[in-house]
């Protein structure tokens, strides 16, 4: 099970004090917040991608290249990925090189985007979301796949003996996560692929995200990629911490309150129990992460959202340290019971290539025993 | 929130139920009072269990959902039961030339595609009968839009027709309404739960395949 934060990276005014960080400021305090994330014992970081104000992560694999340099053990992941308005070919060309330059600690999650202007800007149209999404990840799947491509399609201009360098670091691809919140065709194609699913779970109730989980876990067993629970999922969260309970709640209120995606709707208290929200103690928020097991299954990879509604730094940093040191390890320990064996783990580059490895030598150890048999029937 | 009337036990034992959506907001109601008329008339002639849904007692969680995407569980019990209803009956005061910009909410927030199919019966209150053509320029073509089949019979109320004098004429029209929407009702196939629906996926070979014919 991995543990991690992701950031959507929005410039917004801190509501209590009226300041705005500036563009840079946010960047760096990014950065601050990934490298914090490793010192606290976390797996994961991943960054949203945006290409409007008020959000700076426009060039996620510039960013996490940096974190990569400054960082030993994290995951650099996506949340999400544009895989409608980005070239599938600079996709696979950005993240391989990341993956090289990082040593295989990158992942990356699939994205529709559902901001309507962004996708003329990029020459696309948003009506043509799911089909986008469909034909270009069906591209970037094969060019980390085969060395040599051919390809045509409706939505770029053909290929002809094309090959995307640099390859997949070891001849691996990245782990990719396929994020939804709300389509049943995303489940479908990450069930197709055997990819991972990731259900940003955090704004609406958990009865919609059960339906949708599910049909991805069936449809994955379907496609032959093993059992519904061996599927791979990953969920999201929201929390706010202090060691008392009505601390976190009176801090974090006006935040709450002026938030840029549900703000001026329901109260905190409201919010808190309909979604995955959680702000009180860290005991708090052990007990209600543990409740997504019973809601979801075992699964593979938890992510946080700490650092949106204009919270500083400061804060954010010890909002960490409080989930680094005092949530993650029991939720770790807690997790893993009863955890059945044949659940899998969270994905890494390493646990990739020894599958690759295996399943090689397995093919093969069944290529020479069929042909073994027929020296036999020959002889 | 709901109050259900006439027989219990409806689904269990195979009766048809319509959903009654009213925008009233004073207590007593004249809007409440005639969808209770209709509720009443088009359960006797369906054989049909009524339930009555107050927007009033939602209106908050209503317009939560507009902010935050997602219902509440009470405004969620709500749709859950107006787009499972066999049939549906929707009154509305009259304001600012119209329906209420309450009611307008309710059906905003429910999904464009949860009433294709269902029979309707409209109806409105106002002051004065200057308004009722809002039943055929306003709340006909919401329910066209969202591919609901509306009983030719729509009600309207005036406060004159609450006085005595005017209330056979407007006793008439509540039956002939309800005959209307009874028919429709008890001539369509029973409807399941939506909550046991399972997620509706194309399989993805479909989906690739689509690409490629049109490409």
């Amino acid at each position: 099970m991995q543990f991690g934060i992701f950031t959507v990276g929005d410039v917004t005014t801190d509501p209590t004090t009226g300041r705005t960080p500036s563009e840079h400021e946010r960047i760096k305090a990014m950065v601050a917040i990934a490298q914090k994330a490793e010192e606290v014992g976390l797996d994961v970081f991943a960054t949203g991608e945006h290409h409007n104000p008020p959000f700076v992560p426009s060039s996620p694999t510039t960013m996490l290249g940096y974190i990569a340099a400054r960082t030993d053990r994290l995951i650099l992941s996506t949340s999400t990925t544009l895989i409608t308005t980005n070239d599938p070919v600079k996709i696979a060309e950005d993240f391989a090189m990341l993956q090289h330059l990082a040593g295989g600690r990158v992942d990356l999650m699939m994205g529709r985007g559902n901001t309507g202007p962004v996708y003329p800007w990029f020459g696309k149209d948003i009506r043509q979301g799911i089909p986008l999404a469909v034909e270009n990840y069906a591209l970037l799947h094969k060019l980390w796949r085969e060395d040599v491509v051919d390809w045509a399609g409706r939505f770029r201009t053909p290929l002809q003996s094309f090959t995307s360098t640099p390859r997949p670091l070891d001849g691996v691809p990245p782990f990719v996560w396929h994020g939804s919140i709300r389509s049943p065709e995303i489940a479908e194609q990450a069930a197709y692929y055997g990819d991972g699913f990731f259900a940003n779970n955090i704004f609406w109730p958990k009865e919609h995200f059960k339906r949708l989980i599910g049909l991805y876990r069936d449809r994955f067993a379907h496609y032959g990629h093993g059992t519904p629970e061996q599927a791979i999922v990953g969920l999201g969260g929201q929390v706010f911490m202090r060691r008392n309970s009505q601390d976190a709640v009176r801090e974090f209120r006006p935040y709450f309150d002026n938030a840029p995606v549900y703000g001026h709707g329901p109260s905190l208290e409201e919010f808190t129990d309909q979604t995955p929200l959680t702000v009180g103690s860290p005991q708090e928020v052990i007990e209600k992460t543990l409740t997504f097991r019973e809601s979801f299954g075992d699964y593979q990879r938890q992510l946080f959202l700490m650092d949106h509604a204009g919270l500083p730094l400061k804060t954010v940093l010890e909002q960490l340290d409080l989930l680094g040191e005092e949530v993650v390890p029991v939720l770790r320990e807690e997790f893993a019971k009863g955890r059945p064996a044949q659940v899998p783990d969270g994905p890494t580059h390493e646990a990739l290539v020894t599958r690759r490895d295996r399943e090689e030598a397995e093919a093969q150890a069944a290529a020479t025993a069929s042909s073994d048999e027929a020296e036999e029937v020959r002889a | 929130m709901t109050t259900f009337d006439a027989n219990t036990g409806g689904r269990a034992t195979g009766r048809k139920r319509i959903a009654v959506v009213t925008a009233g907001l004073s207590k007593p109601s004249s809007t409440r009072l005639l969808a209770d008329r209709l509720a009443a008339a088009t359960g006797r002639l369906a054989e049909a269990d009524t339930q009555v849904i107050e927007l009033r007692e939602l209106a908050a969680e209503i317009a939560q959902n507009m902010v935050t995407g997602f219902p509440g569980p009470r405004l969620r019990e709500a749709i859950d039961a107006v787009t499972s209803a066999d049939g549906l009956i929707a009154v509305t005061p009259v304001f600012t030339g119209s329906y209420s910009g309450l009611f307008k909410s309710f059906f905003d927030v429910i999904d464009k595609d949860a009433l294709a199919g269902t029979p309707v019966l409209i109806g409105a209150t106002g002051g004065t009968a200057r308004h009722s053509l809002v039943l055929e320029h306003a709340m006909r073509p919401l329910f066209a839009y969202l591919r609901a089949v509306v009983v030719p019979t729509a009600v309207y109320a005036a406060s004159e027709d609450w006085a005595s004098g005017g209330e056979t004429a407007l006793a008439a029209r509540v039956e002939r309404a309800a005959a209307e929407l009874a028919a429709l009702v008890a001539a369509r196939p029973g409807r399941q739960g939506s909550e046991a629906a399972p997620e509706a996926v194309v399989p993805f070979e479909e989906q690739l395949a689509a690409l490629a014919a049109e490409g």
